[in-house]
């Protein structure tokens, strides 16, 4: 049978954000499969060298909206490191109970778009109702659901009361209950065993050549993790497991995430208890001396790396970014090799993609003369229009249709 | 013990629980403490310095002198992220995060909110000077 080509994205309903994905199929079979990037970038890197670092760190965390925190953190990091800034500790412990807590609300709500995918709403639906309790917790501790605005260079910018410490235990301790039960349901609901077991199959030694992180990778029994290999924050006073998995596959991966949810909690517990008292920031200068740096985290979907540059200036003169989906997208053409059609939505969604964090500028490059070409926007826009002009589609009338039709 | 319909318990048993969910907008959720809702201007409090303008992120924020250490306040609501760096950078407290969330409108222009620097005639002393074109929450009001 001849292969054929299936363009998946950048709409499609299976998928939340704009993405091509081009499957090459033998029947139902995946042969092999193409990503396209570039349809949601936003330019982030380019505008935090047009602003001051405050601002840049408010526009930094929402590169994405569920891992927040991990982008704030994650710069600020760097530029605490240039300008020698010694965050006080409480600061940092409070910056670790944030980050567990976005870990869990991430983890559990993928666990529900990962029911949603393979027609499990059941699933959503509990997941996403004992998610709240973790979205008010974090919305008590920081003013907000979702870009939570709690750091600041220097520390963080509201301090945790003794109530609310009181409170995240209680909180804990119900979705500790709740998450024993999802590992019951994962480990014993057949159906979901059957759907996830061998699809995305994505073998060790892959893992690693391809560089996949986070749970992805940990479900491929790769042994990493930011947090136990190279500590920031408060991660070198606690004491967790690294989960790992040797099924390799989307069931794998279920089981990282929900071992890693059980870890979480006890996380909270530690941090809880050995929460030193104390400021909660330092001054910190506006201008950051001349200096680079580069910063590591563990995100809830892998390692998620900035690097900054500061030229002395109140603005950085580079920022770059890079999320821990671009890491991961080689490993979904792996992934993808001899699967059916109909895995293709819940193989993405396993490795838990952010896809507006990861997209990237395209530029033309012309490989038989090296020349390359960058197009602005107003250039692209001149540049589609006179190429519709050429297939013969006349705009005056099209723009007399649509005000017609406004009118109306 | 390995078999189908493992939920279904948990399902069944939700039947006869309270909804998790809440009857928006005729149920109001209360916001927590810490909430960052919009900006609230206080005039009289304000001098001026302008540091609120240089840190927001989004430049929503125009404070203009309206005459002799008189200030008012012009907030984009469009654009405002409502991070509250306003009310942590401006040194005198003319700057507050209020719990008011109902926020969209269906008129742009509407999102143009002008705190005056003397309270216009209608408002009561006790209230901020403000003015928004009939500044209504869209939602529920
Ligand atoms: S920072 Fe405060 S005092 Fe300064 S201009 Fe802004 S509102 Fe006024
Ligand atoms: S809340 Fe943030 S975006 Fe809104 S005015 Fe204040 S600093 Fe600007």
């Amino acid at each position: 049978m001849a292969n054929v080509k299936i363009p998946i994205g950048p709409q499609h309903p299976a998928l939340k954000e704009p993405e091509s994905f081009t499957i090459t199929l033998n029947g139902e079979t995946i042969i092999s499969m193409d990503v396209r990037l570039g349809y949601n970038h936003r330019g982030i890197e380019k505008a935090c060298e047009e602003r001051n670092y405050i601002q840049a760190m408010y526009l930094v965390e929402r590169v994405c909206g569920i891992c927040s925190h991990s982008h704030s953190t994650c710069f600020i990091q760097a530029v605490e490191e240039i300008a020698g800034l010694a965050v006080p500790p409480r600061a940092q412990y409070i910056r670790t109970i944030i980050a567990e807590l976005e870990r869990i609300h991430s983890h559990l709500l993928w666990l529900g778009v990962a029911g949603h995918e393979i027609g499990f709403d059941t699933l959503l639906m509990y997941a996403w109702r004992d998610r709240e309790a973790v979205m008010d917790t974090l919305a008590a501790l920081t003013g907000n659901r979702v870009n939570y605005g709690i750091n600041t260079i220097g520390g963080v910018r509201r301090d945790i009361s003794p109530e609310q410490l009181a409170g995240l235990l209680k909180t804990m301790d119900v979705l500790e209950e709740r998450t024993k039960y999802y590992i019951e349901v994962a480990s014993q609901e057949i159906t979901l065993i059957k759907r996830l077991s061998g699809v995305g199959y994505l073998a060790h030694e892959d893992a690693v050549k391809l560089g996949a992180v986070g749970p992805t990778a940990r479900a491929s029994a790769v042994d990493r993790d930011i947090r136990r290999d190279d500590p920031y924050i408060a991660y070198k006073d606690l004491d967790f497991k690294v989960i790992t998995d040797t099924h390799n596959d989307v069931y794998g991966r279920t089981l990282v995430r929900v071992g890693e949810l059980m870890q979480c909690y006890n996380m909270i517990r530690q941090l809880v208890a050995k929460i030193p008292d104390g400021p909660v920031t330092v001054k910190a200068p506006r201008k950051i001396p001349a200096g680079e740096a580069f910063s590591r985290y563990e995100a809830p979907r892998g390692e998620d790396v900035h690097y900054v540059k500061a030229n002395g200036t109140d603005k950085a003169e580079r920022v770059k970014i890079r999320a821990p989906t671009l890491a991961n997208l080689q490993s979904v053409a792996k992934m993808m090799e001899n699967n059916r059609l109909a895995d293709v939505p819940i193989i993405i969604a396993a490795i838990d993609p952010c896809f507006s964090c990861t997209d990237r500028m395209v530029r033309i490059h012309d490989a038989g003369h090296g020349r390359q070409e960058t197009l602005s926007w107003q250039a692209l826009h001149t540049y589609s229009l006179d190429w519709h002009r050429k297939q013969g589609i006349d705009f005056k009338a099209l723009n007399a249709k649509l005000s017609r039709r406004m009118k109306l | 013990m390995i078999h189908p319909g493992k939920m279904a318990r948990e399902v069944l048993t939700s039947l006869f629980r309270k909804p998790a969910t809440v009857l928006y907008p005729y149920v109001k959720v209360q916001m927590p403490d810490r909430f960052r809702g919009k900006i609230k201007f206080t005039s009289p409090l304000c001098i001026g310095c302008k540091l609120c303008m240089r840190d927001c992120p989004t430049n929503c924020i125009t404070i203009t002198k309206v005459g002799d250490k008189q200030f008012q306040a012009e907030f984009d609501l469009d654009r405002c992220i409502y991070c509250a760096q306003c009310v942590d950078t401006c040194p005198k407290k003319a700057l507050e995060a209020t719990a008011e969330y109902e926020l969209a409108q269906l008129q742009h222009d509407k999102l143009k909110v002008i705190f005056h620097a003397e309270p216009t005639p209608a408002s009561s002393p006790a209230a901020p000077a403000e003015h928004a074109p009939q500044s209504q929450p869209a939602i529920g009001a």
